[in-house]
């Protein structure tokens, strides 16, 4: 099913390989829907490898070759585990079983969690550009055009505000901008696309389009099939963690809008 | 499914990645290639640490003024407690006992404070570790670092407390800095040791302030040790003596306090302070980067 043409055969290199992958989330006293003291004293009690924990396969014999060039888009409904797919790809989740083979370090979009809605816009910028690994210079750099991409400061001086007193829009426009600012080898958006105000949305587009150019593979999971559409050129569509159909764009989403009934 | 061009056909994975030069995706790094991440993401743990630090009192009206103030308080409820109710201090005159319960507490609050982020420092940060790449080792220390720099502040009340005790800045006063180094080594070793066992057991965080309470009443922050074991055997105060909490603290005693002079120090104190901060250094380094690539999972 997956008889996608190659674009340039002398240039297939892989860049991402996934053989065989599993990934199983555990969660801790999840196991029966009981959340009271005797219940878990019960759990600890009774005998079992395992107590308390409840395992979930998120991810279950995923196999791919991701070759360079080449931009996918991950399908699937929610919970399919498109995103922890690509946390394990970044290697950011360990396996449980099987492995991911990659060509340098593949990276998430995205800055979120090293962000502090504490501190200002300003030092959020710095922390979030040394946090995705650039160097301090590289960050002084580029503050500038952080700023101006996101446009905070058009309303007068809020990058020095703290971020709480960011409206949501705000704050995802200079989250988007802190992310975006790094190039990557291999590229991992995780429905990035939709923040901001019409205007800030063309702009990113625009950014992504970039970033696609100068990285070697992109991953892209997003549920508009209209992006998935106008960015890649090759579909993943995963459904309760396994890999249901692989191919060009068309083919696949023809499919999967079968499936959703659209 | 792979669909190959005909060179790689029928390969494996593995020889696939072998031929193409791929790396298995979060793998460990060896441990001087892990150095060597850790020393390029320098600037980050100091970042995080100092963003910590400053985010902790951004809501509060008097904002940084709690970082001085949050020990002062601390210090005066001992004070109230030991010194006026329980006469903790057993001979010792008003003058040495002030400085030496306020140095005590806040030494041991280093050390203390380092232990317990250091437990959520992977478990209670899972969003930052699942989204970004970065030697995981940097949140234990970066927290540790956090706490060296609440430790700094609080130093500016502990000078106000020694002076106006009578004890006045000398020589020996210089003795503070390499305290300092050895006990922040020792703290980020402890922390990286709790934080790789807080990562698999979570539990640990509730755990961990009754065991840091036993050790803190054990260790003579309130009380001189060998005071308050008069006539108990030799062997019984040097164990005491030598835990490193107390070390730690006695050093620190000894360089910034007039009146607390070489007697109140067990035999070869730097030699046992320099063993414990680089043992437990070295040791807990190793024992966290043993399970770099197991971080992260649910």
């Amino acid at each position: 099913m997956a008889e996608h043409t190659p674009q340039v055969e002398a240039d297939r290199r892989p860049t991402v390989i996934a053989d065989d992958l599993h990934i199983v989330y555990r969660v801790n006293g999840a196991r029966t829907g009981k959340g009271s003291a005797t219940s878990a004293l019960s759990r600890i009690l009774r005998r079992g490898e395992e107590r308390g924990v409840r395992k979930v396969h998120a991810v279950r014999g995923v196999s791919f070759v991701a070759y360079r060039g080449e931009a996918i888009g991950l399908i699937g409904s929610n919970g399919s585990g498109k995103s922890t797919l690509l946390r394990a790809i970044a290697g950011l989740l360990p396996a449980e079983r099987g492995k991911v083979y990659t060509d340098g370090q593949p990276s998430l979009l995205g800055v979120n969690a090293a962000l502090m809605n504490d501190l200002t816009g300003e030092r959020n910028i710095i922390l979030g550009g040394l946090a995705m690994g650039m160097s301090r210079e590289e960050v002084k750099e580029r503050y500038q055009g952080i700023v101006d991409f996101s446009g905070i400061n058009e309303k007068g001086d809020f990058i020095t505000l703290p971020m709480r007193t960011y409206s949501s829009g705000m704050a995802a426009r200079l989250r988007f901008s802190i992310a975006a600012a790094k190039d990557h080898d291999v590229l991992m958006i995780d429905e990035a696309l939709a923040t901001g105000d019409r205007k800030f949305q063309k702009r990113s587009e625009e950014r992504i389009r970039e970033l696609r150019k100068e990285a070697g593979t992109v991953f892209l999971v997003s549920h508009n099939n209209k992006s998935i559409r106008d960015t890649c050129n090759r579909v993943l569509w995963l459904e309760r963690g396994e890999l249901r159909m692989d191919g060009p764009t068309e083919e696949v989403l023809k499919e999967y809008e079968k499936f959703t009934g659209k | 499914m792979t669909a190959a061009p005909s060179p790689d056909e029928g390969l494996t994975a593995e020889r696939l990645a072998a031929r193409y030069g791929l790396a298995v995706s979060g793998a460990r790094p060896s441990l001087a290639e892990y150095v060597r991440q850790l020393w390029g993401r320098r600037h980050f743990i100091l970042a995080f640490s100092q963003a910590k630090l400053t985010a902790q009192y951004s809501q509060a009206k008097l904002g940084q003024l709690w970082q001085v103030a949050t020990p002062l308080l601390n210090a005066g409820v001992y004070y109230f407690i030991f010194g006026v109710i329980l006469h903790a201090s057993r001979g010792m005159s008003q003058d040495v006992y002030i400085p030496f319960l306020v140095t005590g507490v806040f030494v041991f609050t280093f050390t203390q404070s380092s232990v317990m982020s250091g437990v959520r420092a992977i478990s209670g940060n899972l969003g930052l570790v699942r989204a970004l790449h970065f030697p995981r080792a940097s949140l234990p220390i970066s927290f540790s670092l956090q706490q060296l720099q609440q430790l700094l502040f609080s130093m500016i009340v502990m000078f106000v407390v020694a002076i106006g005790f009578g004890s006045y800045p000398g020589p020996s006063w210089l003795l503070i800095v390499p305290v300092l180094v050895l006990q922040f080594l020792f703290n980020t070793g402890l922390a990286l040791i709790v934080a790789r066992m807080g990562a698999k057991t979570p539990d640990l965080a509730q755990l961990m302030p009754f065991i840091l309470r036993t050790w803190m009443y054990a260790s003579g922050v309130m009380f001189s040790i060998s005071k308050m074991m008069e006539g108990r055997s030799e062997l019984a105060v040097r164990l005491l003596q030598v835990n490193p909490a107390a070390v730690y603290m006695d050093l620190m005693r000894f360089a910034l306090i007039d009146g607390y002079g070489a007697s109140n120090l067990p035999p070869h104190v730097w030699a046992i302070a320099l063993f414990w901060a680089v043992v437990v250094f070295a040791g807990g380094f190793v024992y966290f980067w043993k399970a770099e690539e197991r971080y992260g999972r649910g």
